[in-house]
């Protein structure tokens, strides 16, 4: 009892996880399916956040910039090579090394909390700006025209490695996205157990005690932040090979607080909060946009003002001090 | 000559609406420090309250230089009653809610108005200088920029009141204690911002064209100029404004307008990396 009881997260997440895997490709209907795959990109690029903030205490308002990065050189790198394996690594390589460069930037010299986050909204929206200003055939990468606003079309799916024809799409996607996801999250909580995870938290809670303990701060929070980035690149690569497309709106102003909403909404602090609150957000605006029972900004603004106001700390946190407020109660009413 | 002349202009005129599109800020983030991420759709509601108001019959300059600043003042004295009061300075809280309230107030404006470019034509016509002809409007424009800002300034620097909110803000433990009412200052600080914010939008409302969604346009520019300020809100903007609408406007002349908005953004990267703390961290510290 008592077993089961510590474990009790381990195999909720290992229940849920086996789910998402197993039970609902074989239940649900293909179109179903198919915006599932979306919500599940979308929470590995929540879990990215939830992790360089949530725990890193990384303000990152630029995590978009990883996330088309790594979809745009997906779908540069793979309408050239034909094949996907070399895309799909290099369109989590290229975001980390981004990060990398940006985290030296960033941490070599003690930059405060606020202008971290204008820095990387900053340069999120210069690639905006860039890859919108990308359009006529002069600016090319290889055969792959940019197409400023209008973006890449016919990026074509991702391939079982070393077979181009036989591509994975539809059903399977949901299937490979669902493990990366799984991948994402276990590997995450498992880098948290090890003696670099605690020395991050460590840094989070109290950065000037952690360097007075010998730690060095700097390269541990470029670490952070380029795991951080790499995730979000495999998100985006995704994303790109999900809808076989890919624009400048993934580094725009409305999609980068998107991703800090599924976060702040699933509670900071908690990596399956910000899985949760990603498919939730995801999911309303989802049934708003499609059956226009109003607008889609007007209701979700309403509700966040709402949830602020009345539940701070956001899902996660909130139901588990519920929770244990019922727990104690009870207790204290036998 | 000519030329030159009308370059300067634009130069200018590139600064003083950028200072515009930020004073308002510089009062509700960089005094107040709340972060507020509706900044763009306040400016959005000036520029709706001045064209509806106009487009109603109103004469241009009452609807221009009083119902919009009265309204979004309205606006912001309620979001600080209902939202921004109680969530007592919780950044995080703040940020998603002025969020929400950024994506309610475009909602509601999609829903009320419509999703179509609505506009006033540029009143005063246009001049000519030499082969070049340049509206007079923005002269107007260079000129409300700087009347507000030497206003405002006297305001904070000579008034009673002034004296009271920067003292509020220094130290509201001390102001308190000598008697102020903190909470009132702030509320009436964060009226002031939003009211600013209103005059912003209607004036730049005839160039720009008004949509619900033209806020995000304005708010990342606006956060970033406040904050490249540094510590003293007006100064530091005001010098941040101009350096950067300098900096914008002498790029896109270059080249093209997109290598003028990156530019704006690659010189606040470079200047937050040299003076982390944004420029009156370092210069002019003695300011407002």
């Amino acid at each position: 009892m008592n077993w089961i009881r510590e474990r009790a997260n381990l195999l909720a997440a290992v229940a849920v996880g086996s789910a998402l895997i197993v039970v609902i490709p074989a239940v649900a209907e293909i179109y179903v399916l198919f915006q599932l795959t979306l919500f599940l990109v979308f929470a590995i690029l929540a879990l990215s956040l939830a992790w360089v903030w949530g725990f890193g205490g990384i303000l990152c308002f630029g995590q978009s910039v990883f996330f088309g990065l790594g979809g745009y050189t997906y779908a540069i790198a793979v309408i050239n090579l034909g094949e996907s394996t070399v895309p799909l690594v290099l369109g989590i390589l290229l975001p980390a090394g981004l990060a990398g460069i940006l985290g030296y930037f960033l941490f070599w010299q003690r930059i405060s909390d606020v202008y971290l986050a204008v820095i990387t909204l900053a340069v999120s929206l210069i690639f905006y700006y860039l890859t919108g200003a990308s359009a006529g055939s002069d600016y090319r990468i290889g055969t792959a025209l940019l197409g400023g606003y209008n973006g890449i079309p016919s990026v074509p799916p991702i391939n079982v490695p070393g077979f181009p024809e036989r591509v994975v799409v539809y059903g399977d996607l949901y299937v490979l996205t669902a493990i990366m996801l799984a991948a994402v999250y276990g590997g995450l909580r498992g880098l948290l157990a090890t003696d670099f995870g605690r020395v991050v938290v460590a840094i989070r809670e109290n950065e000037e005690r952690a360097q007075l303990l010998g730690y060095d701060v700097r390269i541990t929070k470029l670490a952070v932040f380029a795991i951080g980035g790499a995730v979000a690149g495999l998100s985006g690569v995704l994303f790109a090979a999900w809808g076989s497309y890919v624009s400048p709106n993934v580094f725009s102003m409305t999609f980068t607080a998107q991703i800090i909403v599924w976060v702040l909404v699933g509670g900071l602090g908690t990596l399956s909060g910000a899985v949760i609150g990603c498919v939730l957000v995801q999911a309303a605006m989802t049934w708003l946009g499609e059956t226009k029972v109003a607008d889609t900004n007007l209701v979700l603004g309403a509700a966040f003002v709402v949830l602020v106001l009345f539940a701070r700390r956001g899902l996660i946190p909130g139901t588990r001090s519920l929770l244990a407020g019922l727990r104690s109660r009870v207790r204290s009413a036998l | 000559m000519d030329h030159a002349l009308v370059v300067g202009l634009h130069l200018l005129h590139a600064m003083a609406s950028l200072a515009l599109v930020c004073i308002g800020l510089a009062v509700i983030f960089g005094m107040l420090r709340v972060i507020n991420f509706a900044h763009g759709e306040f400016l959005m509601v000036g520029g709706y309250a001045f064209v509806l108001a106009a487009g109603a019959g109103l004469n241009l300059w009452v609807a221009m230089l009083v119902v919009a600043p009265a309204v979004v003042g309205a606006l912001g004295f309620l979001v600080e009653r209902f939202i921004i009061r109680h969530l007592r300075g919780d950044i995080i809280a703040t940020i998603l809610a002025t969020w929400g309230l950024s994506l309610f107030l475009i909602g509601l404006a999609a829903t009320v108005l419509g999703y179509h470019q609505q506009g006033v034509a540029p009143p005063f016509g246009t001049i000519q200088i030499g082969s070049y002809s340049i509206g007079n409007y923005t002269f107007f424009v260079i000129a409300v920029a700087v009347l507000t800002i030497v206003a405002l300034f006297a305001w904070l620097r000579w008034s009673r009141a002034g004296l009271l909110v920067r003292g509020a803000m220094q130290n509201p433990e001390l102001a308190a204690a000598l008697g102020a009412d903190t909470r009132r200052l702030r509320s009436s600080t964060f009226v002031l911002g939003s009211a600013l914010s209103g005059l912003a939008g209607a004036v730049l409302a005839p160039l720009a064209g008004v949509l619900p969604e033209i806020g995000a346009t304005y708010v990342v520019k606006a956060f970033i100029t406040v904050i490249s300020g540094g510590a003293t809100a007006l100064t530091g903007t005001t010098l941040a404004a101009a350096l950067f609408g300098f900096t914008s406007q002498a790029a896109a002349f270059l080249s093209r307008p997109v290598v003028g908005e990156v530019a704006l953004l690659i010189v606040a990267i470079v200047l937050l990396r040299l003076l982390p703390t944004g420029i009156t961290g370092r210069y002019f510290r003695k300011a407002l």
